[in-house]
């Protein structure tokens, strides 16, 4: 069947199958492969897209159900040469190392700042509960939505201020 | 497959009719998992995404459609409370509280309310409405008594904003978690205690002796906490699966169900 | 600054400032192109049919039904291979596809490829399998008594006789961890029109791959381009060839590139995990807590084929006591040979294991002796000039044990226990509201991780890389495989440091292009690949140099005396300047019937605390904070570095609380991320580092490799901290809440 949508602003159709997730439609009937599919199940949030103003996981979303729906992703949100704010921030605190759950987080992070700009850092935390992250360990995000938020992040560690951490040792450096 | 996407209630029903048995999607956190990962392919799908009366959200009725997110900054505290367990905030905008009875899972975290307050589940079909109790309707693990023909309208609860109350549960991570034990406790009054403890048993469960034995007394002594302890821990039938072991998941109940009625009581 | 000619006293991005990464951009405005995102003209999709059971008789395979379905081009059996049926980067011993003996629940059958990915699975679910079921072989004492084992490797080492008076003796259980990196294995194989083929594959070492796929294949290595891979992590479980064959086998048959990805359930059969193990110790040690005596006995769990498997034991066993002296060293460690999942390299590569029960012997026997268990472990660090107590080697290389312990114990402390008006998503239990701040205990713990860097027992590997000069600066060429890690970064700012340009660029080359750079593995990138770029860079400048009789080189080009002779233009209107090295780090020697010898290149230990608040009646766990001391040689980039601290201890964390692969009759029950927890942003603790800087005598600007350390000890760590907050005896990771409560007053 045809689906009508709008998708970062621009009005989308789409051939698809009964069965297919709004994840599966963005990737690959309408060309936009930023939002991921680790799992398929709404346990990882690298698929997360706003839908209707909601934050929800794409692939949970039947795509027929979309129809006529408004979806913003993470392409919609900035590019190269002029990226969101918690882009650049992400970029800023080492927070995508492989990158894979980084779209997600980007489109979560960037709805709490739209929706929630007063988030303390537990509300940043419990809101971002649902993008799981395996090579950070959520220090650099952490520090990436609070640079977004407008406050530090007590709960965040020292580590944040790499120049801060305490070298020993000394010696010139040379090959 | 066929997709029906009816605008309001008597097109759902109309669906419902002439497509007996047909898959219902609402928050499609549950459904969609199906999809997904057990490429389960239903013949018909009726999608309740834009049915607007599935989504009423006032004193006494709580609609089927309401999502999580509502119920987590809605007025009722223990809703409020289970409501921000569950999943993520993703799963919360989208899921719903009848998604909870469609799925009828035993740790359904929202199934523990309705069993505290003894809510009703209000079916509707072409041929009209009914109402069931909350014990009725949910019939074993993952089974319930919604016939082919009929969606879950909502459910009746009593005013319970006021009352004391609480929820808690039991999973190995900080949020985002299946409930290893999930627990709901409500005093409507001094003389009215009740406890619902979910994933110890096929369906949500009450456990009458324990509430018998705190009853009327709203501040028990140690003694009487403890022994409302051991009466929840022997009024529930847990399995050992892999989330946690038949001993373990007693013991948790036990404790945590006191823990949840400590924080029910005055002071 | 607009005036070239005034030279920049120092290149900018080079070694010690937290360059960003050259890809966060693409990564953060979703157009990174990962495995799964790569598409190609006329693309099928593939996909597998696998075993459900762990044992079997493969009887009867009948391709018919799923050939009849419209839009299926090729189903392919173990008959269908074109050459070798076995792959494996050491023994091929796993076949390509299913032989009449299954070994393991996931084994692939048939694969399939189609149209599109969904009549390709319900294509792969229309062959019929007929299997008779075996009895799957699933325990490692019955393993090891029916010598079903891949390598034994065996430590001998001093007085025979020597024995300590105080003993202390337990057996020890690790559960099998998931490597769980986000991206699950995707890859695309694209026939090139002559009979090869173009493969992009889930992998962290390309040219380990290419032989085993060229002879699989019945190609000419030559045929094979490996590319290198875009990575959604990789942690270990990439070592290891998993969809590539199968999607080379699809093109080269239906001629059409071949597209391929695996959901997460499938996932968790199609990747290798750590080792679960089963580890007996017995230390003894004098009154004086000096160790005297280790005796200890590891089983590992590699699953029915070796892979990496022998060398993970090798590592295992070697690490066995972690940093120590000890006067007599007997240790046996086993890869047995069952038919539970598949286990291989993940991050630490054997060590972490032996680091959990050793670690907990220590504490132990400082309890047993009535020492502090720092000090115990300060007693008996090694250092250079030391030998190692397993394997006799000497250390030659900066190794400071006794500093990273002094370092973490100097950390300050977190706050104490919190009050009543806590946040609750600071208590165990989050917002699950379980665990009022009065029911809780707090626990302090530490455990001390020794590793080797690079690969050992004479597998003496190396790395090539090529520097090239351009008009518009400095390409460096690598086929080292970027996971994420940032190896990105890391040679661009050795390349700039060395020539003297910030205009770097690094290109990732397939196996066509350029030599081996070696396994992204084994803490080895930093110094193999930036060792080889080093020594590249190196060369091109000082051709550069020479060939314009300069005596220094920037951006702008050759300098002489202040004055610049020759643009970097001008420079290669003579020729190209291109230099191709290949870095070799120095021989180890093959381990002797004892297990002795110079087996290791170097070596590198971390010390961690971690500290836990518990809740000891329901057995839920937060963990506070994990602080840690860090031997790292040099910083190269700090960013980076902290990133993959703080990375690694949510691993080590993982694996403390919540993370295992829970197997029955070999299968595994949890193959999803809602029963596989990994730990989320409510869980990740406050993480505090000290770095202790001893500069590599041979790494690039004295850097040691890092990224294992910080997830080895963090496991033991948390899991001493509970024990120090309950008192239980948490002989098992990971601590599950009823080993916390069991024996607890209810």
């Amino acid at each position: 069947m045809i689906v009508s949508l709008t998708v970062n602003g621009e009005p989308r159709t789409a051939e698809v199958a009964g069965f297919e997730s709004l994840l599966w439609v963005l990737r690959e009937r309408l060309d936009l492969r930023g939002a991921k599919d680790a799992c398929l199940q709404g346990e990882c949030g690298s698929c997360s897209v706003v839908l209707d103003g909601d934050l929800v996981c794409s692939c949970l979303v039947l795509a027929a159900d979309a129809e006529g729906a408004e979806v913003t992703t993470v392409e919609g949100l900035g590019d190269a040469t002029s990226p969101h704010p918690v882009q650049s921030a992400f970029v800023a605190h080492g927070a995508a190392q492989c990158g894979y759950c980084t779209p997600g987080l980007v489109v979560a992070l960037a709805h709490l700042r739209e929706n929630r700009p007063d988030a303390s850092p537990d509300d940043v935390r419990e809101a971002l509960a649902g993008n799981l992250c395996r090579c950070t360990g959520y220090g650099a995000i952490l520090r990436a939505a609070a640079e977004v938020l407008g406050r530090g992040d007590p709960g965040a560690g020292p580590v944040g201020d790499p120049d801060g951490t305490r070298s020993q040792g000394d010696g010139e450096v040379t090959p | 497959m066929h997709l029906v996407r009816p605008r309001d209630l008597d097109g759902v029903l109309d669906a419902l009719a002439a497509h007996p048995g047909a898959t219902l999607l609402a928050g499609g956190t549950d459904l969609m998992v199906e999809v997904n990962l057990q490429h389960r392919r239903p013949e018909t799908v009726i999608c309740l995404r834009r049915v607007e009366e599935l989504r009423t959200f006032e004193p006494g009725f709580i609609g089927a459609g309401v999502t999580w997110a509502r119920l987590e900054h809605g007025p009722i505290p223990a809703l409020a409370e289970l409501a921000r367990t569950v999943g993520s905030p993703q799963i919360r905008a989208a899921g719903t509280l009848g998604g909870n009875l469609g799925t009828a899972s035993p740790a359904g975290d929202g199934l523990t309310f309705l069993a505290a307050v003894d809510a009703h589940v209000v079916l509707a079909s072409t041929t009209g409405r009914r109402t069931l109790p909350w014990s009725a309707f949910l019939v074993g693990p993952k089974r319930h008594a919604r016939r082919d023909d009929e969606v879950i309208l909502g459910v009746e609860v009593p005013d319970a904003a006021a009352w004391p109350q609480a929820f808690a549960k039991v999973g190995v991570r900080q949020a985002m978690v299946i409930a290893i034990v999930n627990c709901c406790v409500v005093r409507p009054a001094d003389d009215d205690v009740r406890v619902a403890m979910g994933a110890v048993g096929p369906t949500v469960l009450r456990v009458p002796d324990a509430e018998a034995a705190v009853v009327g007394d709203p501040t028990p002594s140690a003694e009487r906490l403890a022994r409302f302890e051991t009466l929840v821990r022997d009024g529930i039938a847990p399995i050992t699966d892999h989330r946690a072991t038949e001993a373990y998941r007693r013991h948790a109940a036990g404790v945590l169900a006191r823990r949840t009625l400590e924080r029910c009581l005055p002071g | 600054m607009s005036d070239v000619s005034v030279r920049r006293p120092e290149v900018a991005d080079g070694v010690g400032t937290s360059v960003l990464r050259p890809d966060g951009i693409p990564k953060v405005t979703g157009t990174f192109e990962f495995l799964g995102d790569q598409h190609a003209a006329g693309m099928l999709w593939g996909a597998t049919r696998r075993a459900e059971v762990a044992h079997a008789r493969l009887r009867h395979v009948d391709v018919t039904p799923a050939l009849a379905m419209a839009g299926v081009h090729a189903v392919l059996t173990l008959d269908d291979v074109p050459g070798h049926r076995y792959q494996g980067q050491k023994t091929t011993d796993e076949p390509v596809l299913a032989e009449e003996e299954i070994r393991r629940c996931g084994e692939a059958i048939a694969v399939v490829a189609a149209d599109d990915p969904e009549t390709a699975r319900r294509a792969a679910q229309a062959i019929v399998v007929e299997l008779e079921e075996l009895e799957p072989l699933t325990d490692l004492e019955e393993a090891l008594a029916r010598g079903e084992l891949f390598r034994h490797v065996r430590v001998r080492r001093g007085d025979p006789d020597a024995r300590g008076e105080v003993v202390v003796e337990d057996t020890y259980a690790i559960a099998t961890q998931d490597p769980a990196a986000l991206g699950t294995e995707a890859g695309l194989a694209v026939p090139d029109g002559n009979g090869g083929l173009d493969l992009w594959g889930p992998t962290q070492w390309t040219h380990v791959d290419l032989p085993q796929l060229a002879a699989c294949l019945a190609l000419d290595p030559t045929q094979v381009r490996v590319h290198p891979a875009r990575l959604g992590g990789a942690f270990g479980s990439r070592e290891d060839l998993s969809m590539q064959t199968h999607l080379g086998m699809l093109a080269l048959r239906t001629g059409r590139p071949v597209k391929m990805v695996y959901d997460r359930t499938e996932s968790f059969v199609g990747h290798v995990k750590r080792h679960g193990a089963l580890m007996h110790y017995r230390h003894e040690a004098d009154r004086d807590g000096r160790l005297v005596r280790v005796e200890a006995r590891l089983l590992l769990d590699s699953g029915p084929y070796e892979l990496t498997s022998a060398a993970v034991v090798a590592n295992s066993t070697y690490f066995a006591l972690g940093p120590y002296r000890c006067e007599r060293v007997e240790v046996d460690g086993y890869a047995l040979k069952t038919n539970n999942p598949l286990s291989g390299a993940m991050r630490g590569f054997g060590a972490n294991q032996p680091c959990f029960a050793a670690e907990t012997q220590m504490d132990r026997l400082a309890a047993a002796l009535g020492v502090d268990p720092l000090e115990l472990r300060l007693r008996n660090a090694i250092g250079p000039g030391d030998h190692l107590a397993t394997t006799g080697q000497r250390i030659e290389h900066p190794l400071p044990v006794a500093e990273v312990i002094r370092s973490v114990a100097a950390i300050p402390l977190p706050d104490p226990l919190p009050g009543p008006d806590v946040d609750p998503r600071r208590l165990p239990g989050g917002t699950g509201r379980t665990s009022p701040p009065g029911a809780l205990v707090r626990g302090v713990g530490y455990a001390v991780g020794l590793k080797n860097l690079q690969f050992s027992e004479g597998f003496d590997d190396d790395a090539e890389a090529r520097v090239e000069l351009t008009p518009d600066g400095a390409v460096v060429h690598t086929a080292a495989i970027e996971v994420g890690q940032g190896l990105v970064t890391i040679v661009a700012q050795i390349a700039r440091s060395t020539l003297g340009m910030s205009g770097v660029e690094v290109a990732f080359d397939h196996t066509g292009q350029i030599g081996s750079a070696g396994s992204t593995s084994a803490s080895r990138q930093t110094q193999m690949a930036g060792g080889a770029v080093l020594r590249a860079a190196q060369a091109v400048r000082a051709a550069a140099l020479e060939r314009a009789g300069g005596d220094d080189l920037d951006d702008a080009g050759v300098w002489r005396d202040g004055q610049l002779v020759a643009s970097l233009a001008d420079l290669l209107a003579d020729g190209p300047l291109d230099e191709r090295v290949c870095f070799k780090h120095r021989p180890t020697d093959v381990p002797d019937a004892d297990g002795q010898g110079d087996l290791h290149v170097d070596f590198c230990v971390a010390a961690h605390r971690a500290v836990v608040d518990v809740d000891p009646e329901l057995g839920l766990v937060r963990v506070v904070e994990v602080a840690i001391a860090q031997d790292v040689g040099r910083v190269l980039n700090p960013l980076q570095l902290h990133g993959q601290i703080e990375g690694g201890i949510a691993q080590g964390l993982g694996h403390a609380i919540m993370e295992e692969v829970l197997v029955e009759r070999g299968i595994i029950r949890n193959a999803s991320f809602t029963d596989y927890l990994l730990p989320t942003c409510l869980d990740a603790p406050e993480v505090e580092a000290v770095l202790v800087e001893e500069p590599s005598p041979w790494g690039p600007y004295g850097a040691k490799g890092m990224a294992e350390l910080p997830t080895m000890s963090a496991t033991p760590a948390v899991v001493a901290a509970i024990r120090a907050a309950t008192g239980q005896p948490l002989t098992r990771a990971p601590v599950r809440p009823e080993d916390i409560v069991r024996g607890a007053p209810a």
